[in-house]
């Protein structure tokens, strides 16, 4: 009798602590990385587990709508009060403007300290991330959003050469047009566009004047902001009319085929190019700043943080950890097409085009991309989007500044 | 009495489970989601999702915002947009329907097999649907391709194009307008069939209607500026691809209608002297009214909540082709503005209740009748 009860008691200390152990080893990420980038996730989540075998790692990934339904779905969740242990967010004002001013992010000062990161980061990177003080997430890999590609043979044939300003971008326009090039420019769908005015902008307002915009001291309202969105029309009229049916893969495809001269998009075009496309970068394309943004490096980051409350805290710290180290950007970006966010990388590891950003992340200006949400808080690049339809179709500069500074102040940009 | 108070006992015990989760799930929702659009939850980004937000009651004023405010300038477009794409919509399926269900009521060769083929895009979703037109209509899509059209100049989804455009600041004067001569036309069938209270009542209204309109109606003026909106060209994509999937149903529901006319009455015009064309426009044609109605609710209110159709076609972000329910999803869940969100959807779901509601409380009415 005496001993069936000490055995029950040591079956359910023994149920009780299996339990705990799986409680305790276990981890969920939660991002938007299917498909083309789930190999880059699935090399660091191998890394992750070789590093702490006893750690079962959830892959939590919602797809679709370039991280809109995995935003919709991690929102709900927060407010239900159940935090993912760790999730994908652009780094800088998308997760500040969001989660951290809601103080529902943990501090990650003190894990910056203990790896050293703080020396490993670009300074920019470090401010676009902080919010009063404190630091709160990991950038994993880092992409360019001013970048300008074309086909050289193309151009030798026309007989333009790259513009190194705005104002060259147009004489181009005219040459390009009156050679029977319809579309000099071409673009894509809606973000596609505002990656246009985006370049734009911070080529006419210069890497100070841009930062202004995000921390208030420059109005939108500014003869000069409203300059930009003149311009951009401009260039506007040098573009495609059925961009807005165009996926950047299609717009990127005109300006292979030579029915366009170039195409600003994100340096993922490289990574499409190259291993979709199986082009030769430097040959078969090639690539220079967007024009007047030569020396500044308009980037976007992926980021993963860790919210209060999580289940598995001493896990999620542990992946950051693997995230912020050489080895894990080394192994995640080469797949995923990006360069990694520390500048002391392995270069050998990577492509052609990535050598020649990571070198540029190292010596240019850094500053936050506005639609990919570094600069900008996600009240504000969503609400973005209906003033670019609006302009695309009515051209009214002045109202679309006034709607862009009305917007900022709704966002409390710069309070 | 005992028997019947067991049975009535079972009754409710039965039905107690669908009424409570209708209760929380359905009219708690819509309470839930009618009293956060009278807040501002969201308005400051700092507590849309913070752990314990300050949230205050600030009344009507998200509603005035989305009627009035320069930011909001695409709300307006998408209701504008709707009304349009509701009235192509309804009106597309009630004709094509009907074509097809006459045509197969004449008992063509294999019926069966044609009926399959109308019907079968309905049992896809419009997911499907939407992907597939988009194939079809984008502008290096197989439409295109096939006919050699230049994708340039052939926007079928592209297009920024509007025609019947018109200043929002007049749309008090138009609703006045259009109402009035609604309750003239009210009045005029009261004044056929003798109705004299009638006949005055809606006269009488029109004739206010008309005065304010004349007098205080092109002094009100909702926005500072003039704003146009129109019928974007690019809608008609959408609304080919919206036909095509559910004109099958209402080929259906005629079906079933002509299907339900006894012989005899056609016969009987016949011996009357009715030509063909004569005995649909007098003897089939009324008889089908009721189901016009029906098609005309179901599809109205499909039409006003449509999301997943233009989702899957233009995506969220294109401005041409937007309606309320997808403002609606990006306004909560990536704008994180919760509190506009509703209000969106508490306009949306106003719409559709002065659809429904009319129709619900007709039927109510003829079921009673009947029992």
């Amino acid at each position: 009798m005496k001993k069936s009860i000490k055995n029950a008691l040591v079956i359910t200390a023994a149920l009780g602590l299996t339990a705990q152990a799986l409680a305790a080893n276990k981890i969920e990420i939660f991002s938007w990385w299917a498909g083309d980038e789930g190999p880059a996730l699935a090399a660091l989540i191998k890394l992750y587990e070789a590093k702490y075998p006893a750690v079962k790692v959830d892959n939590a990934t919602v797809t679709g709508g370039a991280g809109t339904n995995a935003k919709a779905v991690l929102k709900t969740r927060m407010l239900g009060g159940d935090p993912p242990d760790s999730f994908q967010a652009h780094a800088g004002q998308e997760l500040t403007g969001t989660w951290v001013v809601a103080n529902r992010m943990e501090d990650l000062t003190s894990l910056y300290k203990s790896e050293g990161w703080n020396s490993k980061f670009p300074k920019a990177v470090i401010d676009l991330i902080s919010y009063k003080g404190g630091i709160y997430s990991v950038p994993v890999d880092v992409h360019r959003s001013n970048v300008m590609w074309y086909v050289p043979a193309n151009l030798k044939k026309w007989g333009v050469s790259v513009p190194k300003t705005w104002h060259e971008m147009l004489t181009a326009c005219t040459t390009l047009k009156a050679k029977g090039v319809a579309t000099p420019l071409v673009m894509g769908e809606n973000w596609t566009q505002q990656m246009i005015w985006e370049s734009l902008a911070t080529g006419m307002l210069g890497a100070q004047g841009w930062n202004n915009l995000w921390n208030g001291k420059l109005k939108f309202t500014d003869p000069k902001v409203v300059a930009t969105f003149s311009m951009y029309g401009n260039l506007l009229d040098c573009a495609n009319k059925d961009a807005s049916g165009l996926s950047w893969q299609q717009a990127t495809d005109r300006m292979l085929a030579g029915q366009a001269a170039f195409n600003i998009m994100g340096d993922w075009a490289a990574g499409y190019m190259t291993t979709t496309k199986k082009l030769k970068p430097g040959t078969d394309f090639a690539w220079s700043a967007s024009p007047s943004t030569s020396g500044t490096f308009i980037m976007l980051a992926d980021s993963f943080g860790l919210p209060k409350g999580a289940k598995d805290r001493t896990e999620v710290i542990n992946w950051l950890k693997v995230l912020g180290s050489k080895q894990g950007q080394d192994a995640f970006n080469p797949l995923k097409g990006s360069i990694a966010a520390r500048t002391d990388s392995d270069l050998g590891k990577y492509g052609a085009y990535s050598q020649s950003a990571a070198n540029d992340w190292k010596k240019n200006t850094i500053v936050g991309s506005m639609v990919h949400g570094a600069a900008a808080p996600e009240s504000f690049t969503s609400g973005f989007g209906s003033i670019n339809d609006a302009f695309v179709s009515n051209r009214d500069a002045k109202a679309a500044a006034q709607a862009s500074q009305d917007l900022a102040d709704k966002s409390r940009i710069g309070m | 009495m005992k028997r019947l108070s067991t049975d009535r006992l079972w009754a409710m015990a039965v039905l107690a489970p669908s009424i409570i989760l209708l209760a929380v799930f359905v009219y708690g929702f819509i309470f839930r989601t009618a009293y956060t659009s009278l807040t501002d939850w969201g308005n400051d980004p700092a507590q849309a999702f913070s752990l314990t937000p300050i949230i205050r009651f600030i009344g009507l004023q998200n509603y005035h915002d989305l009627f009035t405010s320069g930011l909001n300038t695409r709300f307006r477009q998408d209701l504008v947009s709707t009304l349009f794409f509701t009235i192509f919509f309804i009106a597309g399926c009630l004709g094509l329907g009907l074509a097809m269900a006459l045509l197969l009521d004449r008992n063509p060769k294999a019926e069966g097999l044609w009926r399959t083929i109308f019907l079968f895009p309905m049992s896809l979703s419009f997911i499907v649907t939407g992907t597939i037109w988009r194939w079809m209509l984008q502008p290096q899509g197989g439409l295109n391709q096939l006919l050699h059209l230049n994708p340039a100049s052939n926007g079928w989804l592209t297009s920024r194009d509007s025609v019947w455009s018109f200043d929002w600041n007049k749309l008090p004067l138009i609703t006045a307008v259009l109402v009035a001569l609604a309750l003239l036309w009210v009045g005029w069938q009261a004044l056929r069939s003798a109705q004299r209270t009638r006949m005055g009542v809606a006269f009488g209204c029109a004739a206010l209607l008309l005065l304010w309109a004349l007098v205080i109606g092109p002094n009100v003026k909702l926005l500072p500026a003039p704003e146009l909106h129109g019928f974007n060209i690019a809608f008609i994509g959408i609304i080919i691809a919206a036909i095509w999937q559910m004109s099958g149903y209402t080929m259906a529901l005629y079906l079933a209608g002509l299907r339900g006319i006894p012989e005899e009455l056609r016969e009987a015009a016949r011996v009357d002297g009715a030509n063909e064309w004569n005995t649909y426009r007098h003897v089939i044609f009324p008889l089908l009214a009721p189901i016009t109605l029906s098609a005309m609710i179901i599809l109205g209110h499909i039409s006003l909540k449509i999301f997943d159709l233009v989702f899957a076609m233009t995506g969220p972000d294109n401005g041409p082709t937007d309606v309320p329910a997808l403002l609606m999803y990006i306004t909560s869940f990536r704008q994180n503005a919760l509190a506009v969100g509703a209000a969106i959807g508490t306009v949306l779901l106003l719409l559709v209740a002065i659809i429904i509601v009319p129709y619900l409380a007709s039927q109510f009415r003829s079921q009673e009748g009947h029992a």
